[in-house]
């Protein structure tokens, strides 16, 4: 193989890292955010609730898989009890659960910093690495890829195709309609949110053995999951995968040009550029060109 | 005396004392209640990191200086007098750092103030410090060129510590080198050092790569580093996120050996991370708690015994406690806590007895000789040390800074004095 195809060969595994991580550390704050309404400032923490309680069960014992689906599960009775403690009484309070989450995330960080100290010991990577010439790339940073697009597979069928899917957006969209029609709309929102915090616990725990372990781990999630949100638009389960690729993409050839500095400089113009021209997204823009093809017909 | 105690105390302390003494220090302004400022005996301020960014560096730090100060307290104090601490939590951040000395120095009318762990938050606060004439230990290791009168720069410089590390390494390893640093003040000034070095013994940097704080994924740096072929790497990377580069490198198979002035001795990577993540990791070192000496054993046993739930002994923590010990004898020599005199004590060249060995004051800098070593880590991350030398803090020498002849409040930077930058 010539030298240049192992070039291309780097910055498709750049990209795919990318996609995996902006993806991942999205869908979870996209469900909460894009169908709940509540601008969760808190999901890098539950991402490190995730994280903890993966890495936790692994030292406590527990083979990977399974200290990762404890980590989901934890994650996940972390949200119930908060939805049913705070979150309930802030839907349709867009500002006031901004306020509130982020709160809570100052008293997570600082809880899990007096209980645990300033770091855990990591867990090492799993598989290895991919070799193809002078190159190598981490082959789980990879795999993450193929996780995301499974996680997006099955929420588009979760969301679209099943009863509860249905019963969730009738929620969501119209709660009077909904609660007339009999959908138990209480408990729709629990478990969507729910389902959010399960994401953000996945992200966790996927990412538990590829980042070190330390009470502050959750803001470097935060902030590629929040522009991701705002790129991709309203429409949770097309927008994530359209940011994560237009984001990833961007991300990866400028990183790949220029070096991490101008990757990072790059996916903000990014945002900003794309937030001036498209203030509802991209799914935003895919709906007016929608309506306009409806119109014209 | 517990831990406990004295933090209660100076809680107590900030919160009666800063009340009571914002209206005394108004008054003493005006010569009626004298110097006092409604505070009794010697009160020293250390401003750590205990959350946030730098809570993993920051911490020890923290202990060690109170150990120092307990050990002083049991031995009968200072000038017969206890020690009080300020230390209030500033959470790696800047701005509080600011408000925080100003209230050390103005409110709590501290003898001496020990603050910091990066070089940015020492550029904050170092004008308040000038401003205030105030005696003030930066612990560190650091990029070097701080010339200041008030200041005493307790930590290594890059000149001494990757002037120990990096010939080492070209000798060990071949000439070609790349060089990957946090972008801000520190790294990039490390990386000219690197440059400069490189050029004095012929070797060549083939690459430079900066880094911003908080980056995560270093998959395109792997792939530069392995496009360029170096025959060692020089990481100046700092803080949590960085650490995921090690964890990247051993995952993707990289096995160039690394020079480092940043990694174990600070952030105890090579106990954080699981093995091999810093297989052939070189660090230019005056102190790891792993050093084997008996000052360092019995430095080690203390400071456990104190906080048994300490996560690691690091460099600056040792650098805190020989220099709250430094500062003692100096004022004992001096016969008063002054600020004036304690600094033309410590200004006599002064000697301590500290964890790394015998160490001495450069008068001239206000900058420390070190035992620099070079600590290196097996697959199993067990480190053992090679090659110790004793280097002078000689970057300020060649540029001139004399402080006991001319007062200055300056950082000297390498590319200002070198043309291999």
């Amino acid at each position: 193989m010539p030298v240049d195809s192992y070039e291309l060969l780097n910055l498709a595994f750049q990209f795919l890292d990318s996609f995996a991580f902006i993806v991942l550390a999205t869908v979870g704050l996209a469900i909460i955010f894009g169908m709940m309404g509540i601008i969760n400032l808190a999901h890098g923490e539950f991402i490190l609730v995730g994280a903890y309680a993966t890495t936790l069960s692994f030292h406590a014992g527990l083979p990977l898989p399974l200290a990762m689906l404890a980590g989901v599960v934890a994650t996940t009775v972390f949200g119930v009890i908060l939805e049913r403690t705070i979150i309930r009484w802030l839907y349709g309070r867009l500002l006031d659960s901004m306020v509130v989450t982020f709160g809570i995330s100052l008293v997570v960080v600082q809880l899990v910093r007096i209980q645990w100290g300033n770091s855990l010991p990591q867990i090492g990577t799993p598989l290895g690495g991919i070799s193809y010439g002078n190159y190598s790339y981490s082959a789980y940073r990879v795999l993450l890829a193929g996780v995301a697009i499974v996680v997006l597979a099955a929420l588009y069928v979760l969301f679209t195709k099943t009863d509860f899917g249905v019963r969730a957006r009738a929620t969501m969209q119209d709660e009077e309609t909904a609660r007339s029609m009999g959908v138990d709309t209480d408990r729709m929102y629990l478990s969507t949110f729910a389902i959010g915090s399960a994401l953000a616990g996945l992200t966790g725990a996927l990412y538990a053995p590829a980042t070190p372990m330390s009470p502050d781990l959750g803001a470097s999630f935060l902030v590629e999951a929040f522009v991701a949100v705002v790129v991709g638009g309203p429409s949770v389960l097309l927008g994530t995968p359209l940011a994560g690729g237009l984001l990833g993409l961007v991300d990866a050839a400028f990183t790949n040009v220029g070096g991490q500095f101008i990757g990072t400089v790059a996916l903000l113009l990014t945002a900003i550029v794309a937030i001036r021209l498209l203030p509802d997204g991209i799914t935003g823009l895919l709906e007016d060109i929608r309506e306009k093809r409806r119109e014209t017909e | 005396m517990t831990r406990r105690g004295i933090s209660r105390r100076s809680v107590l302390a900030g919160a009666g004392v800063g009340t009571l003494t914002t209206i005394g220090g108004c008054l003493s302004d005006g010569g009626v209640l004298g110097d006092s400022g409604g505070d009794d005996g010697p009160t020293i301020a250390v401003l750590e990191d205990r959350s946030g960014e730098f809570a993993l560096n920051g911490t020890s730090k923290w202990q060690a200086s109170l150990l120092a100060v307990q050990e002083l307290n049991e031995d009968g104090g200072v000038l017969g007098e206890e020690i009080e601490v300020y230390d209030p939590d500033p959470q790696s951040d800047n701005q509080r750092y600011q408000e925080l000395t100003r209230e050390a120095i103005n409110s709590e009318d501290i003898d001496a103030l020990w603050a910091g762990y990066s070089s940015a938050t020492r550029e904050a606060i170092r004008p308040i410090i000038n401003e205030e004439e105030q005696l003030y230990f930066y612990t560190t290791q650091y990029e070097g060129g701080v010339c200041d009168r008030t200041t005493f720069a307790m930590g290594a410089t890059a000149r001494q510590q990757l002037g120990a590390v990096i010939p080492y390494m070209i000798e060990e390893f071949g000439p070609r080198i790349y060089t990957i640093a946090a972008d801000y003040n520190f790294g990039q000034l490390s990386g000219d050092w690197v440059q400069i070095l490189a050029d004095e013994h012929d070797a060549e940097v083939v690459a430079e790569e900066y880094i911003p704080l908080g980056e995560t994924d270093f998959g395109s740096t792997i792939n530069n580093i392995q496009g360029e072929e170096p025959d060692f790497i020089a990481s100046m990377l700092v803080g949590d996120s960085h650490a995921n580069f090690y964890e990247q490198r051993a995952d993707t198979g990289l096995d160039i050996p690394m020079a480092s002035s940043t990694t174990m001795a600070q952030g105890y990577e090579h106990l954080r991370l699981e093995p091999p993540a810093l297989e052939d990791m070189y660090v230019g070192v005056n102190y790891m708690e792993e050093v084997q000496t008996d000052a360092s054993q019995t430095f080690v046993d203390s400071f456990y015994e104190e906080y048994p739930d300490a996560d690691y002994l690091n460099q600056e923590a040792q650098n805190n406690y020989f220099s709250v010990h430094m500062w003692a004898e100096a004022v004992e020599r001096a016969g008063t806590f002054d600020q004036e005199e304690v600094i033309a004590e410590l200004e006599s060249g002064i000697e301590v007895d500290a964890p790394e060995g015998t160490i001495e004051l450069d008068p001239a800098t206000h900058h420390m000789t070190h035992h620099m070593r070079i600590g290196h880590a097996d697959e199993n991350h067990e480190v053992t040390f090679d090659q110790e030398q004793y280097i002078e803090p000689s970057f300020l020498h060649e540029v001139g800074c004399d402080l006991t002849e001319e007062s200055e409040q300056t950082q000297y930077t390498p590319g200002e004095f070198y043309d291999a930058i």
